[in-house]
């Protein structure tokens, strides 16, 4: 199921691009069950106007765990060893999340040879979302 | 505001089991295409004991399974205004449906910036098998803005 084997790739490539949306309000609902978090200015839109906000907005973590798929579409989930992000900007209701990476630095991480990736999340009109960064093992 | 005094302070001990129906509308609600991760035959066909939990699932069990102290009131974090600032994971061993697993928060810092208008809160959640061995630590630093609207 998984692409390219990390063992072949080298510094400069580029990760298969993942895609995903536009974010619906029904988009926000699954998420909400799905992943636990239910705090309501992701899905209440009077919670979210009272909160100052005009409408409600996307949970963070959505879009990094589309980042998440972008990286275990691309190597085995278990050859993962770190995965961080910095959220940097809302992602709002009927927005596209576009995220894509590339292996920036060859490295060792607890003896085991290992490749280290930027990742970055936009949306539609090229606004960042994500600013991350993931150690995967070569093998 | 947040309440400084519970810098290092340690959660209780949560258990919680990893749930199929949990992991699979969790895979929906992502637009995951890879069945691995929502059915159990192409999980086991892919060598697989039971369907995987995905990349950030480690984030949900912490919240499916949130500490009752030092509980949100406690340090002094508000829904409105909350933002999530950062998260990261570093994995140690897989996690499946079926597992048990046991989590403990510590609070590790918390600081402001811009003259108090942001408040951070920087916590670690450790993951473990009920025999201790530990699958993920997590580490989340939350937003509180104050002054409302983006």
């Amino acid at each position: 199921m998984n692409g390219l084997p990390a063992s072949k790739v080298s510094v400069g490539d580029q990760l298969p691009k993942l895609e995903f949306g536009p974010i619906s309000r029904h988009t926000l609902a699954l998420y909400c069950g799905g992943s636990g978090d239910h705090n309501p200015i992701h899905v209440d839109t009077d919670f979210a106007r009272s909160a100052g906000y005009d409408d409600v907005f996307a949970h963070g973590m959505l879009s990094m765990a589309l980042m998440g798929r972008m990286l275990s579409n691309w190597v085995p989930q278990n050859q993962i060893r770190k995965f961080g992000v910095r959220f940097t900007s809302i992602t709002h209701v009927h927005d596209t999340v576009h995220c894509s990476g590339s292996v920036v630095e060859e490295l060792i991480h607890d003896g085991a040879e290992c490749l280290r990736l930027e990742l970055k999340a936009e949306t539609q009109d090229g606004r960042q979302t994500l600013l991350g960064d993931a150690i995967v093992a070569r093998a | 505001m947040l309440n400084h005094e519970y810098i290092g302070a340690v959660s209780e001990t949560r258990t919680i089991e990893v749930e199929l129906g949990q992991l699979k509308l969790f895979a929906k609600a992502i637009g995951e295409t890879n069945p691995i991760y929502f059915d159990e035959d192409a999980a086991r066909a892919a060598g697989h004991p039971a369907v995987p939990a995905p990349v950030t699932f480690a984030n949900c069990l912490r919240l499916l399974a949130p500490e009752k102290s030092p509980s949100y009131e406690e340090l002094g974090i508000e829904l409105r205004g909350l933002l999530h600032g950062e998260e990261e994971f570093e994995y140690y061993g897989p996690i499946y449906a079926g597992d048990r697993l046991c989590l403990v928060t510590e609070v590790i810092d918390m600081f402001e910036k811009k003259g108090g208008a942001l408040e951070f809160v920087v916590r670690d959640t450790r993951i473990s098998r009920e025999s201790g061995e530990l699958l993920v630590k997590l580490r989340t630093v939350l937003v509180m803005r104050h002054g409302s609207g983006e």
